[in-house]
């Protein structure tokens, strides 16, 4: 289809839920109420690390009121985890809890206020163990054992990969840099407090209404928890109310709800607390990060060595992937003709870290951008000139045989560098004024899923009938993003009608086609990729009927303007339903399903299943920002960010999506942190966990550049994750700019800019981050070949397109 | 109607009327996601007591639209995505319905202010400031809601 034949793509529209949202219609999780329904509550350990060596329900049980009580024992001795390499987690611990907030059992009971009541009656002997909380806690004390498997003691996964000879290019650089960051982690504070509603009917079915991002994860592995066949259970995705990465596990809450529906035989709901939220986490690791990298004199990029040390917390959640994500995508976005990658993941006594937008990508990004800033800075060049000169060449591969396909990311250089008057304001600012320049790239949409299967990653069934309505049924989930909305838009487009005519029906195990989930920035490309597919194949056969009908070659036929008519000729023509009736009347029952597979890139070594990606985003930023020498404060003052969407399906969403990445990022820079104190969380409240509100969040002006991508929906790339990724190092390098010292630690809190500057009065090197490294000895690396600036493949293997 | 002295609006809206409409994210007064309007003053039902407000008029997000017709800072919010995951948007649509009830012409600094009690991690903001300036010009225009 062409571009200017487009009459819903491109347009920027209300979402088609934006009505729900602005008058309270629209029924979160928590806002089930189910006839005879209970409130659940789980009882969490108070210790990071402890045996438990016995629990009394006793009391809770003979409190008035409670329904059910449960501990561990009452469910199958199962360990489980989102990644089939980490099976470890327990919904109730049995033998022990490894960190605050690890859930021992959980009460059904009339009221919530009962149910916390109750939890207060359980008795609990725990026999404390030490904690680790720190990578250099856990890697220094080997007789504490925070888990049985792993790559060594408390070491979860090691990882090890060399493209390419790196020292060779190091010994024949013009300048070689050496720094070492360090990421703070930080968790996704989403508004809603995860919630899930349990109903184990009188026929032993059982349904599952959840804020999840991920119904068709937690469906599989509800199977395995629960010992159920997976055909006898549904679940159901509640609209969510933000995720971020943060919904996409399955929840010691969520499991529980079941069980104790099936015990009592009602429903039962289990909301978080905000508390409980911090707890549950699988926010943004902390990274430690050593960085080594090679430049020619005209600051060229000669070769890359990284190494990353991830506190992963208490369990495995998705910390193998994330792990590979620290060092996936340093190679995408400049020509890095050779690459070396070394990654650790230890376990610590803290909430699990998992994936926050942009999963593991942040922390390298940081930690690169910020080098390439100083690397400029020595071989006296203009940040934004260097990263020009090195741009990624599109449609080739990379050292690490990640295949790129288009780049818009030297138009989005182009474009911040002229927005925001770069060359007349570097360098000539007024004191405590800088500005900070940054790029990135990120996925659109994870080439492998979680599990190894050649199923379709996204399944959409388009039904039209008699009425003229025409549903899309599609088991991805709405989590904000605008993903529903996007689906009607695709659909809308191919049929000639409006979004208003369609409806899509949230996610149901029941009677949606699979989805993946809401992750890795995967549902416009691939949902909208199998809804197009279905759609067409739909419009192929209304076509076929309404050209028998008036006698004319179906190629001659338009559906535009919700009818079908002869292109030229519009009188020529019908509605789109009585269209669909003459369909109907011919084919029978009109439903059609589409399959979306990503094309087969994965790199042919061991760990090259992270990182492939139809195509990526790219994204450039320029933040300038005022710094109060005497408290250190960061002020941002304006944002400029170009992002290569590929095309903007609905410029108001994707505007959107980069305004909220560029908020998140600004947040996680200057003051987010999730943290702790003597084995606690420092701070498990919305008060005292500092997030940006609208007085610390600045003017942002978004500006949305499209390469058309081959991969994509009508060329469409991804917008939700990417864009938070350039924010963070734009900002380090501005604070740098403005008052001449360099944060190697994130966040940029004023108390580090204070200490960095009265070192640099002191004549000490202006530069606050961290002095040393871990003792590890990362594993041999596998030697593989860089594949660096090998063509793309002209036609990819893609399963389901025909 | 009768509640136990120690349930908060926010139980009562919610659990005791099914008034899900207002939604809440700490139940600690930290987010202003719980926000609703008592004598057209934004109070945070987490925190306010209703055997304390007996005779006051309470006025939700179900309140807002007028006969099906939908308060102009509704209009706006849907038309400019100010409302993304939508879980914030009850209280902040109040809110900002108190700041032009006081203050019709607001500067985007009197806005930013106005809503600085209001977390929302989807938007930035950005669309969420347009929405409200937009429903003020609207409002403007007509001399009363849209």
């Amino acid at each position: 289809m062409k571009a200017n034949k487009l009459s819903i793509i491109g347009q920027s529209l209300p979402k088609i839920d934006a009505w729900a949202k602005v008058t309270g219609e629209t029924k979160f999780a928590d806002d089930m109420f189910l006839p005879r329904m209970a409130h659940g509550k789980l009882l969490r350990s108070p210790h990071p690390h402890a045996l438990i060596k016995r629990i009394d329900t006793t009391r809770a049980a003979a409190l008035p009121g409670v329904y059910a009580v449960i501990t561990g024992h009452d469910l199958p001795r199962v360990k489980f985890g989102i990644l089939p390499v980490s099976q470890d987690e327990e919904a109730l611990c049995v033998d022990k809890v490894r960190m605050v907030g690890d859930a021992v059992a959980a009460v059904a009971a009339v009221d919530e206020e009962t149910a916390e009541r109750a939890t207060r009656l359980i008795e609990v002997e725990y026999e404390r163990l030490k904690p680790l909380m720190s990578i250099e806690e856990s890697l220094a004390s080997p007789d504490v054992r925070i888990h049985e498997y792993g790559d060594g003691p408390n070491v979860h996964k090691a990882v090890s990969l060399e493209f390419g000879d790196v020292e060779a290019a190091f010994a024949a650089s013009h300048l070689v840099r050496e720094d070492v960051f360090y990421f703070e982690g930080n968790t996704h504070l989403p508004m809603e407090q995860h919630s899930a509603v349990a109903h184990w009917g009188a026929d032993d079915k059982l349904t599952l209404w959840s804020s999840t991002q991920t119904p068709h994860y937690v469906h599989r592995l509800l199977s395995k928890i629960l010992d159920v066949p997976q055909a006898h259970i549904r679940v159901v995705a509640a609209p969510v109310g933000g995720g971020f990465g943060g919904k996409l596990d399955p929840f010691a809450h969520e499991i529980a709800a079941c069980k104790l529906s099936q015990l009592t035989g009602r429903p039962v709901k289990i909301t978080l607390t905000r508390e409980e939220v911090f707890y549950v986490h699988r926010g943004r690791h902390p990274v430690l990060m050593w960085v080594k990298t090679g430049f020619a004199r005209d600051g060229a990029i000669t070769g890359m060595h990284f190494r990353s040390w991830l506190d992963g917390g208490a369990y495995g959640s998705y910390g193998v992937a994330s792990t590979f994500y620290t060092g996936a995508l340093q190679t995408v976005t400049y020509k890095i003709p050779v690459y070396k990658f070394e990654g650790a993941r230890v376990f610590t006594n803290k909430p699990p870290c998992g994936p926050k937008r942009g999963h593991g990508t942040p922390q390298p990004r940081y930690a690169m951008e910020c080098q390439i800033d100083k690397a400029a800075e020595q071989l006296g060049l203009d940040p934004a000139d260097m990263r020009r000169r090195n741009l990624a060449e599109p449609f080739t591969k990379t050292a690490n045989h990640l295949t790129v396909t288009t780049i818009g990311l030297g138009e989005c250089l182009d474009r911040v560098v002229e927005a925001s008057g770069w060359r007349e304001k570097r360098g000539k600012l007024p004191p405590g004024r800088g500005i900070g320049i940054a790029c990135s790239s990120y996925l659109t949409g994870a080439g492998l899923a979680i599990y190894w299967n050649d199923m379709p990653h996204s399944g959409v069934v388009v039904r039209a009938d008699r009425s003229g309505l025409v549903a899309v049924l599609c088991g991805a989930t709405d989590i904000g993003q605008g993903s529903d909305s996007v689906l009607a838009y695709v659909v809308a487009e191919v049929l000639g009608i409006e979004p208003k005519d369609i409806r899509v029906h949230p996610a149901d195990t029941d009677l949606t086609p699979v989805d993946l989930g809401s992750y890795s920035s995967r549902v416009t490309l691939m949902a909208g990729n199998a809804a197009i597919q279905a759609a067409e194949r739909l419009r192929a056969r209304i076509l076929d009927a309404v050209a028998t009908k008036l006698e004319v070659g179906s190629d001659t036929l338009v559906m535009r303007d919700r009818r079908v008519f002869v292109d030229g000729d519009p009188d020529r023509g019908v509605s789109f339903a009585q269209a669909v009736v003459h369909a109907e009347s011919r084919f029978g029952v009109l439903a059609f399903p589409g399959s979306y597979a990503p094309p087969k890139r994965a790199g042919k070594y061991k760990g090259g299943g992270v990182g492939p990606s139809p195509c990526y985003s790219y994204s450039a930023c320029v933040v300038e920002v005022d710094v109060d020498v005497e408290t250190g404060e960061v002020k941002p003052r304006e944002i400029w960010i170009a992002h290569d969407v590929g095309r903007a399906l609905n410029p108001l969403l994707v505007e959107g999506q980069v305004e909220g990445s560029v908020y998140m990022g600004l947040g996680e820079v200057l003051m987010e942190e999730q943290v702790f104190r003597k084995g606690v969380h420092k701070f498990p409240s919305m008060l005292e966990y500092k997030s940006p509100t609208t007085l610390e969040t600045p003017e942002i002006h978004t500006i949305l550049i499209e390469t058309d991508d081959p991969e994509g929906p009508f060329g469409a790339k991804e917008a939700g994750q990417g864009p938070l990724l350039p924010v963070i190092p734009a900002v380090a390098n501005a604070v740098h700019d403005a008052v001449g010292v360099r944060i190697d630690e994130i966040p940029i809190s004023p108390d580090k800019v204070v200490k960095a500057l009265e070192l640099k009065r002191q004549g000490k090197a202006p530069r606050l981050g961290p002095e040393k490294l871990p003792l590890f000895t990362f594993p041999e690396p596998r030697m593989i070949e860089s594949a660096f600036g090998q063509p793309a493949e002209a036609i990819a293997e893609r399963p389901f397109a025909s | 109607m009768i509640v136990p002295v120690h349930k908060s609006l926010l139980e009562v809206l919610r659990e005791d009327l099914s008034l899900t409409g207002t939604k809440h994210g700490c139940e600690l007064g930290e987010c202003g996601t719980c926000t609703v309007l008592v004598d057209g003053l934004p109070v945070l039902s987490c925190l306010a007591l209703p055997v304390e407000l007996q005779g006051r008029e309470i006025k939700t997000v179900y309140g807002m639209a007028d006969n099906g017709r939908l308060h102009p800072l509704q209009q706006a919010f849907a038309e400019l995505g100010a409302a993304q995951c939508g879980y914030c948007t009850p209280g902040l649509l109040l809110t900002a319905e108190a700041l032009l009830g006081d203050n019709p012409a607001p500067s985007r600094q009197e806005v930013r202010e106005a809503l600085a009690g209001n977390l929302c991690r989807c938007t930035g903001y950005t669309k969420i400031l347009d929405a409200v300036e937009l429903a003020a010009l609207r409002m403007q225009g007509s001399g009363s809601r849209a």
